[in-house]
């Protein structure tokens, strides 16, 4: 996790100086918010994890000398096979179709959205969470 | 249904196949990160070839100073078009959706993408934001005709009013969904599913550079989805976000959009460079050579991509030249380092000219065209000069040509993994020649043409002999290469289930070349252990395990 923690820090630093020298540098206000907003992407979540690599013990996949077995148990609980997703997927479609045709589409468009949803969120409870 | 997966390891039957629903319903349904990459590589190769059909159509009417072919109005939506299918339905999605969303998970030894549903998600609002875009082409005013960039004031209610405009904007927004997305998958993926041992300077070069496009991609593709909405807000809601009228700034889409439009073209190409490490490491019979240094060649390139934005904008006057040039420059020496550790690759080593190693190294002939162009424009003073000729049309497609070698380069080479069967070699090297010659052909007449001063994006042009016979010259390069497309196609029909691949029909050295070809549901029955970055070789070459800058056991150098 220390590396993944490291990579996304340093990404951060680089475009927090580059982003400083290029707003005092050009006084332009738009290019310096979007690369402060990229240093913050880089340092939310690789400060989470910098916080969290010193307070757990190394993953196998961290582990150098980790064989197969060390890893032995559960990885995770993966959907084989889902509806919702197309469900979703369409509703999202109609809804930007909404833009362009007429607003009267937002209807089926968000109930699709929020039908997909609730169903997605069904499905996980009944899958159960490992 | 879900599944509840242990480690391969540790299991003694294999991971449960795949139940559920067969046919249509069990493509709408399908969260297996395989079935959707494939549904991805489907729909990016029909993208690839309408927006090639329109590069055809474009090419045939530049082929006289006054071509009758298309309209004016047509060849605009042609132009536009073509440029928006291929960069946003076809090169990116290809990469990240298509052969990223197959490879990753099993070249890191993960059972599925970290999220599936999401994945699948990902690929239905791939495929209605293409079905969006296109559909302009069906409204009573066309399609999008403002270009690819979608310039503002150009792309404002007044100057393009009607739905195809609306359409290309709504078709960007859920394709941009869907790469955030895909985004977000690959990176929770390759943090959190990687097989014990899988370190993170042991993953394989191509999951490096999908992991720092993916960072790419939640970097840069917000910002275009929050500029459309701006563009759209000041087409339909009476907002001035970028219009001079009403105290807007015209500049400031110029600003947003290649915030992400010069990030984009690193998405566009560091998962291409992915692509051909592998391939000409395995074709070399060698490890990568300076494996960190790619890593951190790739890592480079990526925050470097972010600072040069406006190396688009020279021309605008209001940018900072001397900072965007500075950076631009920058950009030079990673490249250089992957193109010198690429050639240090297959140093020494035992060659094999494949069709994939074959359109690799076109790849790296053609890319340092473009790359060597690409640092003549990022200098101002040369670029006042050439900018919107076809100086700077022929440099992007010296580009772009590249990765669509390495993009074949890739199917050849992962083709069998996901289907089981070899293409036809004999033909592939036929459609290479035609690929490269072609390319060389439609691009190098195009960088005359534009230091000759003929602007681009214009339908006619003053009879002039040598723009003429430039023009043709290219006309001639993007026909070969619509002969290669052809090939191509003819190569999947005849090589159809005819020559079975086996688990590892190229002696790969990744995790991917370790299972069956196709995968297992869930990828994989067992797992070697993992003591470098090319733990398959390491299994079946004992003797050959890796040692430092491609040396192998017993060389004295």
């Amino acid at each position: 996790m220390k590396v993944e923690a490291r990579f996304l820090l340093g990404l951060g630093l680089f475009f927090g100086v580059v982003g400083l020298i290029y707003w005092l540098w050009s006084g332009e206000d738009a290019g310096g918010v979007m690369l402060g907003a990229a240093m913050l992407l880089g340092f939310l979540p690789g400060g989470y994890y910098l916080y969290w690599s010193r307070r757990m013990t190394p993953r196998p996949e961290d582990d150098p000398e980790a064989t197969p077995a060390t890893g032995a148990g559960v990885v995770g609980a993966f959907p084989s096979t889902s509806i919702w997703p197309f469900t979703l997927g369409m509703g999202a479609f109609v809804t930007v179709l909404a833009l362009v045709f007429g607003i009267w589409l937002l209807v089926p468009g968000l109930s699709l959205v929020v039908w997909a949803l609730l169903g997605a969120v069904a499905e996980s409870r009944r899958g159960g969470h490992v | 249904m879900v599944d509840v997966l242990e480690r391969p390891a540790t299991r003694n039957e294999p991971p449960p196949e795949a139940h559920g629903p067969t046919g249509l319903l069990k493509w709408l349904t399908t969260t297996d990160h395989k079935v959707i990459g494939l549904s991805y590589t489907v729909t990016a190769v029909i993208m690839m070839v309408i927006g090639g059909a329109f590069a055809e159509i474009i090419r045939a009417q530049l082929a006289t100073p006054n071509g009758t072919l298309v309209s004016l109005a047509q060849f605009n939506e042609l132009f536009t078009m073509h440029g928006s299918v291929m960069i946003y339905l076809f090169a990116g999605p290809f990469a990240f959706g298509a052969l990223a969303n197959i490879i990753v998970p099993i070249q890191i030894g993960a059972p599925d993408m970290a999220f599936p549903r999401l994945n699948a998600l990902s690929y239905w609002l791939y495929l209605t934001g293409s079905i969006t875009m296109l559909s302009g082409f069906f409204t009573a005013g066309g399609a999008a005709n403002f270009g690819w960039v979608g310039y503002a004031p150009l792309s404002n209610s007044l100057n393009t009013p009607g739905a195809g405009a609306d359409l290309w904007i709504g078709g960007l927004l859920l394709t941009g969904f869907s790469a955030i997305f895909t985004g977000v998958n690959l990176v929770a993926t390759i943090f959190y599913l990687r097989a014990p041992g899988m370190t993170m300077f042991r993953m394989p070069i191509f999951t490096w550079n999908m992991l720092v496009t993916a960072i790419l991609i939640l970097l840069a593709f917000p910002v275009l989805t929050a500029g459309l909405i701006m563009l759209y807000a000041d087409r339909h809601f009476g907002t001035h976000i970028f219009s001079v009228a009403g105290g807007g700034v015209p500049v400031l889409w110029q600003h947003i959009f290649w915030f992400w439009g010069h990030p984009e073209v690193y998405i566009l190409a560091l998962p291409f460079f992915g692509m051909v490490t592998e391939i000409i490491a395995v074709f070399s019979r060698k490890p990568v050579f300076g494996y960190k240094g790619m890593v951190f060649a790739t890592i480079s390139i990526a925050a470097l991509s972010l600072g040069v934005w406006a190396h688009h904008m020279f021309t605008t006057g209001v940018v900072l030249l001397p900072f965007f040039s500075a950076m631009s420059l920058l950009i030079a020496v990673p490249t250089g380092i992957k193109i010198f550790n690429w050639i240090g690759t297959m140093w020494r080593g035992e060659v094999w000219f494949s069709t994939a190693m074959m359109m690799s190294l076109g790849f790296l002939v053609t890319f340092l065209i473009g790359g060597l162009t690409g640092v003549y424009l990022a200098s101002p003073p040369l670029d006042f000069f050439t900018h919107d000729t076809y100086f700077v049309v022929a440099h992007f497609h010296s580009v772009v040509m590249a990765l669509v070698m390495a993009a074949m380069a890739g199917l050849y080479y992962w083709g069998p993994k996901i289907t089981g069967y070899l293409l036809n070699e004999k033909i592939g090297r036929v459609q290479f020649w035609f690929l490269f010659v072609g390319t060389q052909v439609f691009t190098l007449p195009l960088y005359l043409v534009g230091l000759r001063g003929m602007p681009r994006r214009m339908a006619v042009y003053p009879h002039d002999p040598q723009w003429q016979f430039l023009n043709d010259l290219s006309s001639v390069g993007a026909v070969l290469i619509g002969i290669s497309t052809l090939l191509f196609v003819a190569n999947l029909v005849y090589s159809w289930k005819k020559y079975p691949a086996g688990a590892n029909p190229w002696d790969g050295q990744t995790l991917e070349w370790f299972t069956t070809s196709p995968p297992p549901h869930h990828n994989f029955y067992r797992l070697p252990p993992i003591r470098s970055e090319r733990p398959t070789w390491d299994y079946n070459h004992p003797e050959h395990r890796a040692l430092p800058h491609g040396r192998r056991n017993g060389d004295g150098a």
